[in-house]
């Protein structure tokens, strides 16, 4: 009964060798063996006999055969090798047995036969189960390898799927970014039209104020200039008479060269507040000059009373400069520190004109501005006997578009500007003392170095 | 003829001083000046019955030339009571208005036109 074994090794070593998928096109073959072994089965229960039972053995050893071919096409792959290497003895053994069976009975019950088939089983036996293990290991590293093809593939999936993501992320960032940067330039030249604005309307606010500061210096320009022709003439004259009188001569020269003096200084003061006026209105250059402080706290404190003066006519205060004498040069950008004072004496006048306004008894308006030489800078004192600050809103004056005033009459943005041209522009200080009902002072520290 | 003139601007002394500097040599016009409301309110106490004609600015620091105005002529100064003449750089109706309803005698504006001027002096001295 050969042909059952037969058809059990085929079946076997498709398993264990994996011949559909390594040969697929044998394998089609292969699975067609088992009807002639199931007629030989059948033939050998029936029938019997040396004949039927020489067929069987032939089946044996035409599968063993084609176990070897197997094994050489496969013969890559070391288990197949090792199948025919198994199969070889016994298909040897088988053929020539076969041949040598219908010339001669000597081989039955011959004992050296019996070993050599024994050996034979015992090396196929051996072998297959080697096969067995070598194949079952193969597979195993195979489908480790392809496990670990499938991890590392899934992790390149994974990856290329976190590049694209941050791909996207980076570029969502960038534009952010990009609209940031729009958006903060545009507040930017925002924040600077608001300056410009500011500035223009306290520009506005001093029209009048500055009119009237250069109109006088103008008239006494024109003044001296008509009245020194008249003294020419005078001098002329005089030296046309018979008996000069070199005493009145001398009088008259000594006007006219008084006269030029004084014509040249008014001229200079017109200059000055056309010049003040320039810086005010012009984009601050931001570049530090030395500066007399004095002068600029003058100048900006009779600007700021005669711009009130010239929208309230009724109005009157009394200045009170005290300009200490030896005042050092402070290095200011000159336009935004006169800014700042202008706003501080701005605020000061509407203060003291609210407060006269309530129709105090015997109530003298007074905006002052000291100047001092405090340790290593310079100390400017802005004060008043206004309405003072409530205190409900003292804490906010210096924040931006915070404003007492009625609607359209302040931008609230004065003192804030104020605030940051002196802290961080100038390295400065300033600071508010206020009693309500009583009056206001700003202290400025500037410091000289 | 006192003249008092009433300016925060020392200067003007100058301008007067040289203006009218042939009235003031013959001795016709004599000039003193104040600096301010409160100045000039002093010097009339100071010299009473001297001065017949004020000329004052009205901007000034201080006590306003509408102010000085309104001293004179209703403080009980001793005879006999000065003329007013107001000077201003603001020519306004509304300015204007208000020295009149104080009684001031004149109101001229800035710039001074010192021809103009010198008549009215004179007119007033001859009168």
């Amino acid at each position: 009964m050969a042909a059952p074994t037969a058809i059990g090794l085929v079946y076997w070593g498709r398993k264990v060798l994996d011949i559909p998928a390594r040969l697929p096109h044998w394998d089609r073959w292969l699975k067609r063996l088992w009807p002639p072994a199931a007629v030989i089965m059948g033939l050998g229960l029936l029938l019997g006999g040396p004949v039927v039972d020489w067929f069987d053995n032939a089946f044996l050893a035409l599968v063993l055969s084609i176990g070897i071919a197997v094994g050489w096409r496969l013969r890559a792959y070391r288990p197949a090798q090792w199948l025919a290497l198994a199969l070889l003895p016994g298909v040897v053994l088988f053929i020539v047995e076969l041949l040598a069976r219908p010339f001669t009975q000597a081989l039955d019950k011959n004992a050296t036969v019996d070993t050599l088939e024994g050996l034979v089983v015992c090396w196929l036996g051996a072998w297959l189960l080697v096969v067995r293990s070598q194949a079952k290991t193969l597979k195993a590293a195979a489908q480790e390898r392809l496990a670990a093809e499938q991890e590392q593939q899934t992790i390149e999936t994974q990856s290329q799927t976190l590049e694209y993501e941050v791909g996207q992320r980076t570029a969502a960032l960038a534009r952010q970014t990009n609209e940031l940067r729009a958006a903060l330039a545009e507040l930017q030249a925002t924040q600077d039209q608001l300056i410009q604005s500011e500035k223009m309307a306290s520009l506005g606010e001093l029209t009048a104020g500055i009119a009237h500061e250069i109109q006088n210096p103008l008239n006494f320009v024109n003044n001296f200039a008509d009245v020194s022709v008249e003294l020419v003439a005078e001098l002329a004259e005089e030296r046309t008479r018979p008996a000069r009188n070199h005493t009145l001569e001398a009088e008259l020269l000594a006007d006219l060269r008084q006269n030029l003096q004084r014509i040249a200084q008014h001229g200079g003061r017109a200059a000055g507040i056309v010049r003040g006026m320039l810086e005010h209105s012009r984009a601050s250059t931001g570049e530090r000059q030395p500066t007399d402080l004095n002068a600029l706290a003058d100048e900006y404190l009779r600007l700021a009373y005669h711009g009130l003066r010239a929208k309230d006519k009724s109005f009157n205060a009394t200045l009170q400069p005290e300009l200490a004498a030896c005042l050092p040069l402070v290095p200011v950008v000159a336009g935004d520190v006169g800014r700042v004072l202008l706003n501080l004496f701005t605020n000061a006048f509407y203060a003291v004109q609210q407060r006269q306004r309530a129709g105090e008894a015997g109530y003298a308006p007074t905006v002052g501005v000291r100047t001092r030489h405090v340790g290593e800078g310079v100390e400017i004192w802005v004060h008043d006997n206004g309405t003072g600050i409530p205190e409900a809103v003292r804490s906010r004056i210096f924040q931006p578009f915070f404003t007492t005033k009625p609607s359209g009459e302040g931008t609230g943005l004065g003192l804030s500007m104020a605030h940051d041209i002196i802290t961080q522009g100038h390295g400065g200080t300033l600071s508010v003392e206020t009693h309500e009902g009583q009056g206001t002072a700003f202290t400025i520290f500037l410091p000289a170095h | 003829m006192k003249i008092l003139v009433v300016d925060d601007e020392p200067d003007v002394r100058l301008l007067f001083e040289q203006r009218f500097r042939r009235e003031i040599r013959s001795g016709e016009f004599a000039f003193s000046f104040a600096y301010s409301g409160e100045e000039a309110l002093t010097f009339l106490r100071e010299h009473p019955s001297e001065v017949v004609l004020i000329l004052s600015d009205i901007n000034m620091p201080g006590m306003s030339g509408l102010e000085l105005l309104r001293h004179v002529k209703q403080d009980p100064l001793p005879p006999p009571p000065p003329l007013v003449m107001m000077l201003t750089a603001y020519g306004d109706t509304e300015t204007h208005n208000q020295a009149m309803r104080l009684g001031a005698n004149d109101f001229l504006v800035k710039p001074v036109d010192f021809a103009a001027l010198k008549t009215k002096l004179h007119a007033i001295a001859t009168a």
